[in-house]
């Protein structure tokens, strides 16, 4: 028992130091060719038996997933060595020592070509800073301090911060399963399997209530009591009512859905064109 | 006017614009993408490139087409003309007087020269220290590190959080990377 947890101690040592390898070579390119690919997998090999737990499992993984990475910039490593580009770095350090800096700057000039740039400001440019700058207030005008208007306190009502768009009269949620318990009335209406099209939902009477119908709409979505449903062939989009929101999104992935509430598109919807 | 005189206004109007987008920096980086060009002057952009091309070489200026990832060995498909950056750029070579007016003194291009071919020889990319090391030959201690931090201001080198040096596009743009490790062995020290 003693020896077998030594063992598996001494296997969890061995795969660090194989990793610590890799990821030197990695990260300071270094020769990959100085790390023993066929002597790494078999240290794999011989202690995957041992692991049980997900963590020595985990670290097995890691592993090879270095050794790899190490494999790659062999593979790398010989492409290199076989295109044109190819020096010996000794050799081409021993060279640059040597030379002196008129000579490097020589070579260097017969292989620069630098990038041409042209800053210049065109007549077109000064007739529009120009106009501009007529056009502009002094400072002195444009940061005038506005007085403070004396206002009288006085009273309001519900009614008068609901018209000014203060309050609204409903709460934000109230309005929302309103809408939500609409959504399912018109589906249920229509019977059309459990789904409505999205814009015989939102659309309305005015562009401005649709738009704010589609608002509301987003709501329905993000919030979990409704989905949406999209054909991209048939270009359909549908909305589907849950029976209870649904809160937990589980593992899927959330995603937005952009969708434009234009002008055109609800006349379009109005005038019951296809869009 | 004849077709031929119709097809030289054509492109001539189309040269212009294409000298304008290739000489007066647009974005952070000069150059254009491929892209960019081809909404502008059309898809037939690479012949207008060609021309203007043939035309700069009067100039000693040339169009010169950096790809994105590798050099590709054959002819170039459009997509790849599209992801590419193109430049204005010298088309022969300054002498060392002509640098001084460009504001370049021959220790910082020492510098680069020797930065370039080492991080070359290293396949495209080597530890800071190690390039420190190898400038430290040359230049004098405290401007070591300010003329590599200069390097990666222009765009010739850049560097990762492990500090390691890379060539940046700047240099993918203006030197020639073989002619430059070339010139290097076949000097007899």
């Amino acid at each position: 028992m003693q020896s077998k947890k030594l063992q598996k101690k001494t296997g969890r040592e061995k795969l660090q130091r194989a990793i610590e390898m890799c990821s030197s070579v990695e990260e300071r390119s270094i020769d990959p060719f100085l790390i023993d690919v066929d002597e790494v997998i078999e240290l794999i090999r011989q202690y995957f038996p041992e692991w049980k737990i997900p963590e020595d499992l985990c670290l097995d993984a890691e592993t090879i997933h270095h050794l790899a990475s190490v494999i790659r910039l062999q593979s790398q490593w010989i492409k290199h060595r076989s295109t044109s580009l190819y020096t010996d770095p000794f050799l081409l350090e021993e060279k640059l020592t040597r030379m002196d800096r008129k000579e490097i700057v020589e070579i260097f000039l017969k292989a620069w070509h630098p990038i041409v740039e042209m800053e210049q400001i065109s007549l077109h440019s000064l007739s529009e800073a120009i106009k501009y700058w007529k056009g502009l207030l002094p400072l002195s005008e444009r940061w005038k301090e506005i007085p403070p208007t004396k206002v009288e306190a006085g009273l309001t009502t519900r009614d008068e911060l609901i018209k000014q768009r203060i309050l609204l009269d409903k709460v934000f949620s109230e309005e929302l399963e309103n809408f939500w318990y609409e959504l399912k009335r018109k589906v249920e209406e229509k019977d059309q399997k459990r789904k409505i099209r999205y814009w015989d939902f939102i659309g309305a009477d005015t562009y401005e209530e649709t738009v704010h119908r589609a608002f509301m709409a987003s709501f329905l979505v993000t919030y979990g009591y409704a989905t949406l449903k999209i054909y991209p062939l048939e270009e359909e989009i549908f909305i589907t009512p849950y029976e209870k929101p649904v809160t937990k999104t589980g593992n899927k992935q959330l995603v937005s859905i952009p969708l434009a509430i234009t002008a055109e598109e609800w006349m379009r919807w109005k005038n019951g064109e296809p869009r | 006017m004849s077709k031929r005189g119709r097809r030289k206004a054509y492109y001539s109007r189309k040269l212009k614009v294409a000298t304008h987008m290739l000489f007066y920096r647009r974005h952070r980086k000069p150059g254009v993408k491929g892209w960019e060009l081809r909404r502008r002057l059309g898809s037939d952009y690479p012949k207008v490139l060609r021309i203007l091309d043939n035309y700069l070489k009067l100039l000693d200026l040339q169009v010169k087409t950096v790809f994105d990832g590798e050099v590709p060995a054959e002819k170039p498909t459009l997509e790849q003309l599209d992801k590419a950056r193109f430049y204005a750029t010298l088309r022969g070579e300054l002498t060392p007087k002509e640098t001084k007016m460009i504001g370049w003194r021959i220790d910082d291009l020492a510098g680069l020269a020797i930065a370039t071919a080492h991080i070359l020889s290293r396949r495209g990319k080597a530890p800071r220290k190690e390039v420190e090391e190898l400038l430290r030959n040359k230049l004098p201690g405290w401007k070591v590190n300010t003329n590599i931090d200069r390097y990666i201001r222009y765009g010739y080198l850049t560097q990762d959080e492990n500090e390691q040096i890379y060539l940046d596009w700047r240099t993918r743009a203006e030197v020639d990377q073989k002619a430059l490790i070339d010139l290097l062995l076949s000097v007899e020290t």
